[in-house]
């Protein structure tokens, strides 16, 4: 691990104004950041500590919806009983990442900003646009099972890694920010992570010297909340496919559908299109057939990750399936 | 960041106990490194060390003072620092759950946390869990049905298992809970392998480590 000073935020101010320095990192959790710098994929010069920072409450808003802290744990998420009453899919896709140790470090703001597994990100020897821009992409040409089959680029084939933020995608959340001058804004959950195209290194809409402060969701939608992961064992592994779905269906006719997925692309995906085919549509094989299809229109595989496109039709039947009573 | 100049305090060479006990080449050239190299993980690190950093933690009930390079995971300050060596080093990435401790009464991965970050606060390691001769109710129970063969991921296997079994109690659900809104989920076969997914037994010890659990969790085994 690299040398590093350690200074402890006070307040967000100070917080967001000491990251705003080149090398500066924010450290929560830490769980996905000091495993990257033990391998030196980051070499932060300045750790800034937030986890005395009040941002560890989960609140009612005025709109009937929550707001959830940076700093709330996720496990305390997924407990909270509003959460599980409220946003099935929220709890169940937390549960559903890493393990319960790692869930009671992990915050919220740490889970939506955690980096890609990509094997080659991670192995400082290899060539990795995200990494080290303009070196070149390992997994193009390497072993990409795990690797992304929409909204990739030349540069970059990486997934995102998070359960959470794909629950968070199909909920419509807002990512609550302060910058360094303390001026707020709210970034649609849609617009906070970026596809790689060519610059794979700039990951998410935050700017130099801007932090999170919350995560807020909006009422919640009508419907069933499913959230299914599919991995290469029971427990305890990164999502090859999973689907966040909320549907509301009655009397054999689909009213609303969310989707969102995780596994195959740098962000938590939506598919308008593929939504669009369910509603005012009866819960059939055909209907299901039609938003798998508007779903992968443009997917591509790179090799080893060619069985995603078969995977997440078959999960996105089964989710609609149990969601619609079909 | 300035370039601070090395200090002797860390470089030192010191002989412990283990240095003596220890008779292995790896071991010895392990004990022989000043704490800044064993901090700074598996990667060489030539540069002068970052400035140390003077902590207090609770451990065991007991208060450490501890000057320490920041990048000293809680797990390197417990082995390396306080020679308290029943908390295991298995991945070193909280992959394995070896390093599993109790931090103010929560299950964490303590290769994964710098010593830094848990200033004022408690920790329970498997060293503190006896009462004098008498064992915990855990470390009973995995005795009485054999959870370990080599006996290496067992202390994070047990202080995760008392972690999980406080979560239990205070109804938190886990992935494989069927009905979200139920205060408590009953810890069957299935409910406790998913709630101790992040320990590894690499003798595959599972049924006998669920078989422990369910014992203390009061379920019929």
């Amino acid at each position: 691990m690299k040398a590093f000073t350690y200074q402890r935020a006070n307040t967000t101010a100070h917080a967001a104004a000491a990251t705003a320095k080149p090398g500066a990192k924010i450290i929560a959790g830490g769980t996905n950041l000091l495993d990257l710098m033990k391998l030196q994929v980051e070499t932060p010069s300045q750790l800034i500590d937030i986890n005395h920072l009040p941002l560890d409450k989960v609140e009612e808003t005025s709109e009937g919806g929550l707001r959830i802290g940076a700093l709330v744990r996720n496990s305390d998420l997924a407990a909270d009983p509003r959460v599980r009453q409220r946003y099935g899919v929220l709890s169940r896709a937390l549960l559903a990442g890493a393990s319960a140790q790692l869930r009671n470090k992990a915050t919220t703001g740490g889970n939506l900003l955690q980096r890609t597994r990509c094997y080659y990100f991670y192995d400082i020897t290899k060539p990795c646009n995200k990494r080290s821009p303009g070196s070149g992409c390992a997994a193009l040409e390497g072993f990409n099972r795990i690797h992304a089959i929409l909204g990739t680029s030349e540069q970059c084939i990486a997934t995102h890694p998070s359960d959470m933020a794909v629950a968070m995608r199909a909920l419509d959340a807002n990512v609550e920010t302060v910058d360094r001058q303390g001026d707020t804004r709210a970034i649609p959950i849609a617009e906070f992570h970026r596809l790689p195209g060519n610059t794979p290194e700039i990951e998410t809409s935050l700017k130099p010297g801007e932090i999170i402060t919350a995560v807020t969701l909006p009422p919640p939608p009508p419907g069933v909340q499913v959230y299914r992961k599919v991995r290469d064992r029971a427990s305890y592994a990164f999502a090859l496919v999973s689907v966040a779905a909320i549907v509301d269906s009655a009397r054999g006719r689909i009213r609303s559908a969310r989707l969102a997925f995780g596994g195959l692309a740098l962000k938590p995906w939506r598919s308008p299109q593929a939504e669009q085919q369910l509603v005012d549509a009866a819960p059939d094989t055909s209907t299901f057939n039609a938003a798998a299809n508007a779903l992968l229109e443009g997917a591509r595989g790179f090799g080893d990750n060619d069985f995603k496109i078969p995977l997440v039709r078959r999960t996105l039947h089964s989710v609609l399936a149990e969601t619609t009573g079909a | 960041m300035d370039e601070q100049e090395s200090d002797p305090e860390l470089d030192k060479i010191e002989v412990t106990r283990r240095t003596v006990i220890e008779t292995g080449t790896t071991a010895l050239l392990l004990t022989a490194l000043p704490h800044a190299a064993l901090a700074a993980g598996s990667v060489e690190d030539k540069e002068p060390p970052p400035p140390p950093v003077t902590i207090g933690l609770r451990i065991n009930g007991q208060l450490h003072s501890l000057t320490l390079d920041p990048r000293t995971t809680v797990l390197d300050a417990l082995r390396e620092h306080l020679e308290l060596t029943g908390s295991k080093k298995g991945c070193d990435h909280g992959q394995c759950g070896a390093c599993t401790v109790l931090i103010e009464g929560r299950r964490v991965n303590s290769c994964l946390t710098l010593a830094v970050m848990h200033d004022g606060q408690s920790i329970t390691t498997i060293e503190g869990l006896a009462d004098g001769e008498t064992l915990h109710p855990v470390q009973t129970a995995f005795v009485e049905h054999d959870g370990f063969q080599c006996g290496y991921c067992t202390s994070g296997q047990i202080c995760s298992a008392i972690g999980m079994l406080a979560e239990s109690r205070q109804g938190m659900p886990s992935y494989v809970t069927q009905d979200l809104m139920r205060a408590a989920a009953d810890l069957t076969d299935v409910e406790i392998r998913e709630r101790m997914s992040g320990n590894i037994c690499r003798c595959a010890a599972y049924p006998n480590i669920v078989a422990a659990i369910k014992q203390v969790a009061g379920m019929p085994t």
